[in-house]
């Protein structure tokens, strides 16, 4: 059952491959690059001619809803999403209903994923009860699951003592902490950026100090223990300056942004846009500049969709009402492809912060073509000119801040281990 | 969709009334003259015109305000208009959902204008979006964003008695922070073209880069005051007096409150303005706002001739020509 | 195109010795004459001084009152209504410039009444069209015209007041 994938533009950033040739696959892996093995039997041919190939992205944060929020949205519907996006593995942050602090939950998510069977799903685990901040999670139990690390998500400890205990624990499971920093006392009822905007709409300030005060804590506390860590959705230019004196100090530390932070700013809230309500909260040009000079300089080394989609009801109502965060998935890898064609990222750089580099934070064996890999491919038409449509969007959350822009890049083939799991119309 | 396109119409006039920002000089000075019209109907023994005749007027309050809801009801009242009060209890529960269904059980009511108070920034701009298009929206404060009929309250107040809005020095004091007030004013009295406003206060009740909208800012209280020609001083809400922003009612009054002492920086004719209900001795001196520079209750005066403008002004529908 | 033809000051001297014949009965402090802004203002301060009335004349703006305010909104640049004295048990004399629908002379009555309890009111117009919608009609009339289909009268002024007939559609 062999499939070639004909005169595509070949690109694997882990291998240093960018070239117009031929992929061999079978039995969901990938066999050869360039040259047909001998014995190969060529059972489908799929014409890349004209297109870039690319590994299945690595999204490092997307929620599927399930368990909890189905009626926000389901496996089904956001791994369909993910296939459309060209993401053929994700990771889902824990805090789903129930939260992720039992190995029962994280067999759920799996089972569920295996069903669907449209990309891998890994599982972060809780890394305290209930997300509560108060007593640690059984992260071993957890890792013995299958949790590949442990994430507060977007509930931030607010006890230094229980951060400390925490990533000492961590350590000594040899599992990364995800850190999403944010000093729950200094965003206060905060839901828009410090600033001209969140002054001239009345919205509650986030100050960037509610970021960059929870880097600076968890920096220190990853000195003092030891512990591999990885800093989500930097959203502040300091807190790039933070990270990158940390990683020159030899800190075990990475970072990633989403891809909303690359493209926006408070600006975009213009009039209550809900669609832009996010966590953290967009912030000013000089900030997204510098995330984009952090990811070129390499203190941060994935992008990811941050996607969560929402009801109707959550993005309805005043701002401050609202539920944040953005539906994303869908267009992750068109965005990211559109700040290339802006010369703001090199394509390699870009291809990688998508697939290898991600997948190496996660420490997962996937984002590349290297033989024996898992065939998880995503044909790419890098001058297909489209139009994002909320009401298109095969996930069921339609907020997205990106409705109505044009963009190039548009995914028309997505392998998942060998098997179509997307294909354009 | 901008404020600014959402409430006017394709020539340019009200349609909803949201926030002060992004109208013309010359749209806030119709209302102003507009305003100047109504006034004359509370001094007739019949206090009623029947302009607004058979229209429903709804007061949405998702934040209790008896001043507020008063001042509206008794101007949509002397425009002949029927009146609904709705005090929607704005609890924990109430999310969005239920502000859509309450919009869509008023809307099959068949009601004209909705005036609405909420205590999120934006509420009045996301109902507008919400709305039959035959609706008009007012709004009556939203969170720290805007509260609009006050601002032109105030602003038909300065024209009283100062005139010309151009040679004026305006300073704005106290909780600039959380003002929808001020927020209202600023963007009101740089558009009349002022010369210059400021706001006086502690670091901790100036929300940041706040000189992006056209102001100084001095915390200190005789510097700030120094030349001014209007004095309008903000009201502190009690829950402001605890916590981090300040350390006492006590502290401020001694930092920032409006005594005759004070004022004496102020120009010899500075009028001093409260939008109400004062707290005597945290924010001004009682001998001061009962003095005569007070326009405290002429501004209470001026706010239904105002509201009145308002309402009529946003419910003028232009199809085609009437005849005589 | 204006129409020249009308001699105004024969017409207001001719409809000022007709209002002061109806008001031969009444006491001068009983009489209030109220010019409907802004053309009725117009002709009625020119009545006012022929007749010469001892009491002040009176203002009517009435935009607040109109039928047709959702379609055709408020004017700015009105002033507002003055009556200079308490109207009840007045005689008053409306004087409006052109009788149409008589729509204007409702309002107007409407407004009044809103300031008090008048003895009588007459109605006073320089131009009558005959094309009444409602059942009001002019006491003191000055000039009767018809118009032809299509046709509108406007007067303006003050000062010279003309007349001016213009065809539309």
């Amino acid at each position: 059952m062999g499939i070639i994938i004909e005169k595509g533009r070949v690109i694997d950033p882990a291998n240093q491959l960018d070239e117009t040739t031929n992929l061999f696959i079978d039995k969901g892996k990938i066999v050869a690059i360039g040259r047909k093995p001998k014995g190969f039997d060529t059972k489908k041919t799929i014409n890349a001619k004209g297109m870039l190939v690319i590994p299945g992205v690595v999204d490092m944060c997307a929620r599927t809803r399930e368990p909890g929020f189905e009626y926000k949205a389901t496996m089904d519907s956001e791994l369909a999403a993910a296939a459309r996006g060209g993401v053929t593995t994700l990771c889902s942050p824990p805090d789903s209903e129930p939260v992720v602090d039992t190995p029962a939950v994280v067999k759920l998510i799996q089972q569920r994923a295996s069903e669907v069977n449209k990309a891998t799903v890994h599982v972060l685990g809780a890394m305290t009860k209930g997300l509560q901040g108060e007593q640690l999670a059984e992260m071993q139990s957890l890792k013995d699951a299958g949790c590949i690390a442990v994430s507060n998500a977007l509930l931030s400890i607010r006890n230094s003592e229980v951060m400390l205990r925490a990533f000492q624990y961590a350590h000594s499971c040899n599992m990364t902490v995800f850190i999403q920093p944010n000093d729950l006392d200094l965003q206060n009822n905060g839901v828009a950026n410090e600033g001209a905007v969140s002054t001239r709409l009345g919205l509650p300030p986030i100050p960037e100090t509610a970021e960059t005060v929870a880097v600076s804590r968890a920096l220190l506390l990853i000195e003092q223990t030891g512990v591999t860590a990885h800093f989500c959705r930097l959203s502040t230019a300091r807190s790039v300056d933070m990270i990158q004196q940390a990683q020159k100090q030899g800190l075990s530390v990475t970072a990633d942004v989403d891809i909303s932070h690359l493209h926006l700013t408070d600006m975009d809230i213009a009039d209550y846009n809900v669609d832009c309500h996010l966590q953290p909260p967009l912030r000013n040009a000089y900030d997204k500049d510098a995330l984009i000079m952090g990811l070129k300089s390499g203190v941060i080394t994935a992008i990811c969709s941050d996607h969560q989609p929402h009801d109707q009801d959550a993005k309805a109502g005043p701002f401050s009402m609202t539920e944040p965060g953005a539906s994303t998935i869908e267009v992750l890898l068109p965005l990211v492809m559109h700040l290339v064609e802006r010369k703001q990222l090199s394509l390699t750089k870009a291809i990688a912060a998508l697939t290898s580099q991600p997948a190496e934070i996660l420490g997962i064996e996937a984002g590349t073509f290297s033989v024996g890999a898992d065939a998880d491919i995503c044909i790419i038409d890098a001058d297909a000119s489209w139009e994002v449509d909320r009401n298109d969007l095969s996930s069921m959350g339609k907020n997205t801040p990106f409705n109505g822009w044009s963009l190039s890049a548009k995914i028309v083939h997505t392998l998942f281990k060998g098997k179509t799991s997307y294909q354009a119309k | 969709m901008t404020g600014k396109t959402l409430q006017t119409d394709s020539e340019g006039r009200l349609k909803h009334f949201l926030t002060t920002e992004g109208l013309s000089q010359s749209l806030l000075n119709s209302i102003l003259d507009h305003a100047e019209n109504f006034a004359g109907v509370a001094d007739r023994p019949v206090k009623k015109v029947p302009l607004l005749r058979g229209k429903t007027v709804v007061n949405l309050f998702f934040e209790a305000s008896t001043r507020t809801r008063t001042t509206f009801e008794l101007a949509a009242k002397r425009l002949s208009a029927d009146v609904l009060n709705l005090n929607i209890a704005h609890s924990a529960t109430s999310k969005g959902e239920t502000l859509s269904d309450t919009l869509r059980t008023l809307e099959a009511m068949h009601c004209d204008m909705f005036i609405v108070r909420h205590a999120n920034s934006g509420a009045a701009h996301y109902i507008t979006t919400q709305v039959a298009p035959h609706i008009s929206v007012i709004n009556a404060g939203d969170g720290r964003h805007a509260h609009p009929t006050q601002a032109m309250l105030d602003m038909f107040t300065i024209r009283k008695y100062k005139g010309d809005f151009t040679p004026l020095r305006v300073a704005i004091v106290g909780d600039i922070l959380h003002s929808r007030v001020a927020r209202s004013e600023i963007h009101a009295l740089n558009t009349l073209g002022v010369s210059e406003v400021r706001v006086v206060g502690p670091d901790t009740l100036i929300p940041k880069d706040v000189e992006s909208l056209g102001v100084h800012v001095y915390n200190d209280m005789t510097e700030g005051l120094t030349d001014v020609d209007v004095v309008m001083m903000l009201r502190l809400q009690r829950e402001r007096m605890t916590g981090a922003l300040l350390p006492s009612a006590h502290e401020f009054f001694n930092r920032y409150g409006l005594t005759a002492k004070r004022l004496a920086a102020a120009k010899k004719d500075a009028i001093v303005m409260h939008p109400g209900p004062i707290n005597r001795g945290v924010e001004i001196e009682s001998s001061i706002a009962d003095s005569k520079r007070s326009v405290i209750l002429q501004q209470v005066s001026h706010g239904i001739a105002v509201r009145m403008a308002v309402m009529a002004m946003t419910m003028q529908r232009f199809n085609d020509e009437g005849d005589s | 195109m204006t129409n020249s033809k009308l001699d105004f000051g024969a017409i207001l001297k001719q409809m000022a010795t007709e209002l002061t014949e109806r008001i031969a009965d009444y006491e001068a402090d009983e009489i209030l004459m109220i010019g409907i802004r802004t053309g009725g203002l117009w002709v009625a301060s020119k009545l006012h001084k022929l007749m010469k009335l001892d009491s002040p004349l009176g203002e009517l703006n009435i935009s607040f009152y109109r039928d047709d305010f959702s379609t055709l909104g408020l004017h700015p640049e009105v002033q507002p209504s003055q009556l200079p004295v308490d109207i009840t048990d007045k005689h008053i004399l409306l004087v409006d410039d052109v009788l149409y629908t008589g729509r204007t002379i409702r309002a107007a009555m409407n407004e009044i009444f809103d300031y008090g309890r008048p003895a009588s009111v007459s109605l006073a117009v320089l131009i009558d069209r005959n094309e009444r919608e409602l059942p009001i009609s002019a006491d003191v009339i000055g000039k009767s015209i018809t118009l032809k289909p299509g046709e509108h009268a406007k007067l303006s002024g003050p000062e010279p007041l003309a007349l001016d007939i213009t065809k539309t559609g």
